[in-house]
């Protein structure tokens, strides 16, 4: 079960900002699926290697080549806040 | 003399290293040479974090990473991975950092320093790869900051993440560790540590075995040296109070060299590793051997052979060995006949005092002629050639200059406006040693012109003595040697 | 005749007969008459792309004909809102590698398709830009969350389309829609471009209403990408040389536990007619069992959630996208994805992230990873027997629009027999296999991994021999 304050935590982990009254709801919705989740507690792994990927494939590389970068005003061009070429945000903390 | 540890101090480094050498960074194409550019020049949708863009992995990165772990004498783990490090950050494009976590390409190497009782060793726990994030620029102070700036140039560029352990027993160990361990680098070629931001460095210290502190993000050796000075001394003096070390993150203000508790996060952060599907595994451990064929000879076996081959003392084989351009420029004087225990006199005693005394670090050697940069402001110093400091040398051998006048000649070249050879100095500086027969016939001169100052000195006034030689200096415009002219004097008055 | 439903083999004949800037009117036409709400941008560029088309004489694989995008594949120079307010207003400055190859081929984009926000659904409800309609009712949900691409095709908006599959989201929609759609093989066609939700798990994949088209589409998107890791470099198969009508001696394996608690009768009796009506054909069944299969979807979500947990940090409104004002970065970026996301993505960042948290990471991400290898192994089992296995796409026809919004936990386990697939990485179709109470049902054809081929043929075959591929839905004729 997870409670209020995990609720919290997770929020502030995820940078979600969660209202007082969303708490209560979130609770109760991630509680149900995390209920079902807990079904897989019956399936024994103990010998079993876990799947990161379907594919086996390794060593994937590409040559050390430099290619063309985009142009400043394309990087720049899906945000209003920039100054001097930079992005441009609030102080951080 | 064992060194006893007093306060029982233990360090433990995390050095961050640029492979700058590289020619495209880490996951994508663009250029790594963006050290002069303007902001948000040298991005693509990859190490911008742009969505739908998908990272794959410069194999450069990794026989750098195998390249560092065998010259750290550390293990290259049979398979390794990728791990996503998440956390939010501005300069952090997509959220999390690419790193490892579990599987570290490098594990178990050592670097052997001199320590504050001869030899030491410093273990090294892993050295991994991870892109590096973008740059921050603080409008106004970072506390007071009305705002920040992102430049995402430096994003994705490829790192190597070493982590020591805490095997340094004082701050001098470990700015001996930091000078070696970039060292080594510089010998692999893998980085140029002179551009900015192309070393960084996170130091941990514990006093009496005590509560470890982390002081983060420090640029330079000096400034490693310095923060753990007085981050012992505070710990030190916290405990002598009686109060305890808490377990914390500090941030080094090198104008004021001193750590300043950062302030305390509302929460801790975690971090959620996870493999990073984006990217395969490598099992890239039988690269390994041919790798090492390719490696170069390594600072240590470098000073051994220096020693046997040239005959030079260990204390000039270990300075001319303390950087590879130097070394390389050394073995380039050699190499042109010029006697090899003079030629690291020169260098490691003259050339390399000149250098430190004027803040010059070496940047560039091209096979003739070493280049300097000036450590504290990187502009671009004189440079020095191979052919300069072989002809230098043997006009000292040969008896044609004092030692005197060839160290003003090095000091020329290194301060004048043109670039000029050693033999043009000394023939504009008329520094050339004077003819012995100069030098008779101006002693003769000085006594039969100055008969008040011979009686005088033969009556008992040493002082005369000294005009005497002054006299002499004057007429052969000071390219007598003035204790030769001295004796000359006295045996001239005194039989 | 307009355009409207033809093959792209008529269209190309058409286009041979009048012109590609006719056909693309005909659909841009269909879409302006548009019940369902399928696209979100329609291009300003298309018509006069297919003029170039026209005026190029290009000779392409697919010259002048049109094609929708599902909204979370990036197409320089058109929004790609990925069905998010975060997004709405995010241009990305680069083609996805499947767009580059649609480009090449000749195809004309009409538009990008409303989908769930983030790919994150079943019913295409989710959409910042208000749900999509299913053109055969349009009280009910087209499915997701692929809904748009899979309902503009059906409803005639579109010849066919591109899709993306995380967990069944574009089986689904087109069991919904009553159309063709194919999730290939993991690492069959490349990524790039493509905004992830839950990279190890999904693919970009072609909707149509026939099969051919899908061997079509199929022969210009796939292929090695060595700008995705994760894409296979496979020699290049030749989807189109696999449309036979001829099953004669494949074995179809029939996974009971695909059957389960919950299935409508409509629908199963509809798959069980479709599979007899194989065997008729020449194939012949046997029953399966999958028993790792109920665990399935328990294994993809806390999977598919915790990647997306990571995936959609960088949505912070720092670079672009949407932006609330916050006095410090955190507080704005807090702000911003509360209200930029939606329900639903904030439920999923939030289970993910736990999920991943310390103390919790062994419990759940890797215990779903450690599922994953079992269920992946009851697929081996069962191909190992079999050349394919047969099942319904979906238990149930499509459900009414707000039946099941408020109620995540019952839309997930709409997609119990699609996530194990993804789970799988292997190849799946869902075709046109009947209808219930006046909706679609589709069969869904899974196979062995880059067996694509086979599931063509498959589809092709029992497409030959029926005639529901070519029903259209009458609220929309």
């Amino acid at each position: 079960m997870i409670t209020k304050e995990d609720v919290e935590h997770i929020g502030w982990l995820a940078r979600i900002e969660i209202s007082e009254q969303e708490k209560a709801e979130y609770m109760e919705k991630l509680n149900s699926v995390l209920d079902y989740f807990g079904q897989l507690d019956e399936v024994a792994t103990e010998d079993v290697s876990p799947t990161y990927h379907v594919i086996d494939l390794h060593n994937v590389f590409r040559e050390d080549v430099a290619a063309e970068s985009l142009p400043q005003e394309k990087v720049l061009a899906n945000t209003e806040n920039k100054q001097e070429g930079a992005f441009k945000v609030p102080r951080i903390g | 003399m064992v060194y006893e540890n007093p306060d029982g101090v233990m360090i433990g480094l995390e050095i961050h290293v640029q492979l700058n050498k590289l020619k495209s960074k880490m996951f994508c194409g663009c250029s790594t040479d963006y050290h002069d550019a303007e902001p948000n020049t040298h991005t693509c949708p990859v190490c911008l974090g742009l969505p739908g863009a998908l990272p794959v992995l410069n194999r450069e990165v990794v026989k750098a990473a195998i390249k560092v772990g065998l010259a750290l004498e550390g293990e290259i783990a049979e398979e390794t991975q990728f791990h996503r490090k998440n956390y939010f950050y501005p300069d952090l494009p997509r959220g999390f950092q690419t790193t490892q976590y579990d599987y570290p390409i490098v594990s178990k190497g050592k670097v052997v320093i001199e320590g504050e009782d001869g030899e030491h060793e410093v273990g090294i726990w892993r050295a991994h790869m991870e892109d590096d994030p973008g740059k921050l620029v603080h409008i106004g102070s970072i506390e007071k900051s009305k705002g920040v700036l992102i430049d995402y140039n430096r994003s994705g560029m490829p790192l190597i993440e070493t982590v020591t352990a805490p095997d340094m027993r004082s701050p001098k160990e470990a700015r001996r560790f930091l000078d070696k361990f970039r060292n080594i680098l510089e010998y692999l070629d893998v980085f140029d540590g002179n551009l900015e931001g192309a070393m960084r460095m996170d130091a941990n210290v514990s006093v009496y075995g005590g509560t470890r502190v982390e002081v983060k993000n420090i640029s330079s050796h000096k400034g490693v040296e310095k923060a753990l000075l007085y981050e012992i001394m505070r710990q030190k003096n916290v405990i002598r109070r009686g109060g305890e070390i808490t377990q914390e993150t500090r941030h080094f203000d090198e104008a004021r060299g001193v750590t300043i508790g950062m302030r305390t996060k509302e929460e801790a952060e975690d971090y959620r590793y996870f493999r990073e599907p984006d990217l395969m595994p490598m099992k890239v451990s039988d690269w390994t051997p041919k790798i090492k064929e390719t490696l170069p000879e390594l600072p240590d076996a470098k000073r051994a052979r220096f020693i046997e081959q040239y005959g030079i003392a260990d204390m000039h084989a270990k300075a001319l060995t303390s950087k590879i351009m130097l070394a390389d420029f050394y073995e380039g004087v050699c190499k042109k006949g010029t006697d090899p225990k003079q030629a690291a006199t020169w260098i490691a005693d003259v050339l390399l005092g000149e250098l430190n005394y004027r803040d010059l670090v070496i940047s560039s050697y091209d096979g003739s002629t070493i280049g300097c940069i000036n450590d504290k402001d990187h502009s671009i110093a004189n440079s020095t050639r191979v052919a300069d400091m072989v002809d230098l040398v043997a006009l000292f051998t040969d008896g044609k200059i004092s030692d005197r006048a060839a160290v003003e000649v090095i000091r020329t070249i290194l301060d004048g406006e043109e670039e000029k050879t050693p033999l043009q100095v000394i023939e504009e500086k008329g520094l050339f040693k004077a003819e012995d027969d100069l030098v008779t016939k101006a002693v003769a001169e000085a006594i039969t012109e100055n008969e008040a100052a011979v009686q005088d000195y033969l009556g008992g006034a040493e002082k005369s003595l000294n005009f005497l030689v002054g006299q002499v200096m004057k007429k052969t415009k000071g390219t007598a040697d003035a204790k030769t002219a001295r004796e000359m004097l006295v045996k001239e008055l005194k039989g | 005749m307009t355009a409207k439903w033809m093959s792209v083999a008529e269209i190309k004949q058409k286009i041979g007969e009048s012109s590609a800037e006719e056909v693309t009117a005909d659909y841009l036409e269909a879409i302006k008459k548009s019940k369902i709400n399928g696209y979100v941008t329609v291009s300003d560029r298309a018509l006069e792309k297919s003029k170039e088309i026209d005026s190029e004489g290009h000779k392409g694989p697919l010259a002048g004909v049109p094609i929708a995008i599902k909204d979370n594949i990036s197409v320089q120079g058109l929004p790609n809102s990925c069905g998010s307010r975060m997004l709405e207003n995010y241009v990305p400055p680069f083609n996805a590698h499947v767009i580059e190859k649609l480009i090449e081929a000749g195809a004309v984009i009409l538009g990008k398709t409303n989908m769930d926000e983030f790919a994150m659904g079943s019913s295409t409800e989710s959409s910042y830009f208000g749900p999509v309609l299913n053109p055969w009712d349009l009280e009910r949900v087209p499915g997701g969350s692929s809904g748009g691409s899979a309902a503009v095709v059906a409803a005639g908006e579109a010849p066919f389309a591109l899709g993306s599959d995380t967990g069944g989201s574009i089986r689904c929609p087109a069991s919904f829609c009553g159309v063709v759609g194919l999730k290939p093989t993991y690492g069959a066609v490349s990524r790039y471009g493509a905004v992830a939700y839950a990279n190890s798990l999904e693919q970009i994949g072609p909707l149509a209403n026939n099969v051919e088209d899908i061997a079509v589409l199929m022969d210009v998107i796939a292929g090695h990408d060595a700008r995705d890791s994760t894409s296979v470099p496979e020699e290049k198969t030749d989807y189109q040389a696999a449309l036979k009508d001829d099953i004669k001696g494949l074995k179809i394996g029939v996974p009971k536990e695909y059957f389960g608690e919950g299935i409508s009768p409509g629908v199963e009796k509809a798959v069980w007619d479709a599979i007899h009506h194989c065997e008729a054909l020449g194939a012949s069944w046997e029953e399966v069992s999958m028993p790792h299969t109920k665990y399935a979807l328990a294994s993809y979500y806390i999977i598919a959630m915790s990647e997306a947990s990571s995936n959609l940090a960088r949505f912070d409104g720092t670079r672009y996208g949407f932006r609330e004002a916050g006095e410090t970065w955190h507080s704005l970026i807090s702000k911003t994805r509360a209200e930029g996301f939606g329900d639903e993505v904030k439920r999923r960042i939030l289970i993910g992230t736990y999920a991943l948290s310390a103390g919790y990471h062994d419990k759940y991400y890797l215990k779903a990873l450690k599922v994953r290898t079992l269920v992946k192994q009851d697929f081996e089992k069962a191909l190992s027997k079999v050349d394919v296995l047969m099942a319904p796409t979906m238990p149930n026809p499509a459900f009414k629009v707000g039946e099941k919004i408020e109620d995540p936990l019952a839309l997930y386990l709409s997609d119990v027999n699609t996530v194990p697939i993804n789970l799988a990485g292997v190849p799946s179709m869902s075709v046109p296999c009947g209808f219930t109470d006046g909706l679609p049902v589709g069969l869904q054809i899974i196979g062995k991994p880059f067996d694509e081929p086979t599931l063509l043929r498959t589809a092709y075959t029992f497409e030959q021999n029926t005639d529901y591929h070519s029903r259209r839905p009458p609220e929309v004729a």
